[in-house]
């Protein structure tokens, strides 16, 4: 039986539709083939949030769109809009 | 008090307080980096304790002590936390050769809320290529309110900056800045010294405020393409980072301007009127026909 392995990408967006631009990225490779780490590259592996899904990746989380708390209207904090994608991939043994 | 030829311009403390910090490559002279080298291989940079006026630390000799008293460092660092700040704390970073893994994205110490500054003076006593990784800065990330480690998953944002730079270049930080050591994929070690400053004065117009003239007020039209042609500190406060999402963004510019406010004292100042259209609410009743 086949072994699969998950692979992550987590994209941050522009806003809270899944065609806006990609902003920031993170990968996690469950295959171990690849390692990613912070600040390992300056190109976004997609420029929007459907090209990932266009390539395969399934969206497995969407941002919710909560209203700001009252008095935090103005208040910046962690990146809004992070969309979670996966993809399976077999490995061998 | 340092000669006022030494301190920043407007135009440099605008960019500070739209992208959290500024830069000085290949500041100090190679006879001063290689001393510090010294010190750090011989492992006699002594701390002081958290709170002691800077001007009671590093006594000569001392090739750290000798960088801090430079009229430009001296100049940076009084237009920013204002003379002889308290010093917090000193960390002398390596990042060893050939690591697998950076650090995780961060804020340093804990959640900030205040309006008032620390600076983080960050010193590259030798050459950092881009293989060496260089400490990676998220201009423009100063007013995120988040928690330390709290922001490690974010492995890249557009418009990163790993600093990259010759020997003897400073980056002067404010606290809030994200920032990580990037992977060092060389064989050398990599070195960095940093030194954070508590303000003991009020952040109140300290640098050299000539420039500052009444035209910086001037509101440019936004969404016009001539809106950035002209870099003043209208443009430098109003122009976004890469990574900015979209609503955001403009949420930051509101942060700029109510730091420069704060620091210049003009309760009015605006950029692209993101404020006083907020500021707007009339009591007065119109008048009937």
């Amino acid at each position: 039986m086949a072994k699969l392995r998950q692979k992550v990408l987590v994209l941050y967006l522009a806003n809270s539709a899944l065609d806006s631009r990609v902003k920031g990225w993170s990968i996690y490779d469950g295959t171990g083939k690849a390692h990613y780490t912070t600040g390992d590259s300056d190109t976004p592996p997609y420029s929007t949030g459907l090209a990932a899904l266009l390539d395969g990746w399934r969206v497995i989380q969407f941002p919710q769109l909560n209203p700001p708390y009252p008095g935090m209207e103005y208040t910046t904090s962690f990146q809004m809009y992070e969309f979670i994608f996966e993809q399976l991939e077999e490995i061998d043994g | 008090m340092v000669d006022k030829q030494y301190l920043l311009n407007s135009k440099q403390m605008a960019s500070f307080v739209a992208r959290g910090f500024l830069r000085f490559d290949e500041l100090v002279p190679q006879s001063v980096n290689d001393a510090v080298m010294a010190e750090i291989d011989k492992g006699s940079i002594a701390s002081a304790a958290a709170g002691t006026p800077l001007s009671q630390c590093y006594p000569a000799p001392s090739a750290i002590g000798h960088l801090i008293r430079m009229p430009e460092i001296q100049g940076i660092i009084q237009s920013l936390v204002g003379p002889d700040p308290l010093f917090d704390h000193q960390a002398i970073h390596v990042r060893q050769p050939n690591e697998g893994q950076a650090q995780g994205m961060h804020g340093d110490s804990i959640i900030d809320t205040r309006m008032h500054f620390d600076i983080q003076l960050m010193y590259f006593p030798h050459d950092v290529p881009l293989a060496m990784g260089g400490t990676l800065l998220v201009p423009g990330s100063q007013y995120r309110r988040i928690n330390e480690m709290d922001i490690a998953r974010y492995q890249n944002l557009l418009g990163q900056i790993p600093m990259v730079c010759k020997a003897g270049s400073v980056l002067v930080l404010h606290h809030g800045i994200w920032h990580c050591g990037r992977q060092n994929q060389t064989d050398q070690r990599r070195y960095m010294f940093k030194v954070r400053l508590n303000p003991r004065v009020r952040q109140l117009r300290l640098w050299n405020t000539d420039d500052l003239t009444a035209d910086q007020k001037q509101h440019k039209a936004i969404f016009t393409r001539d809106t950035n042609a002209v870099e003043d500190i209208q443009t430098i406060l109003g122009k976004g980072e890469p990574w900015f999402e979209d609503g955001a963004g403009r949420l930051e510019i509101v942060n700029r301007i109510k730091l420069w406010r704060f620091l210049t004292g003009d309760q009015n100042f605006d950029v692209h009127y993101w404020l006083t259209r907020l500021e707007n609410m009339p009591e007065n009743l119109a008048l009937a026909a």
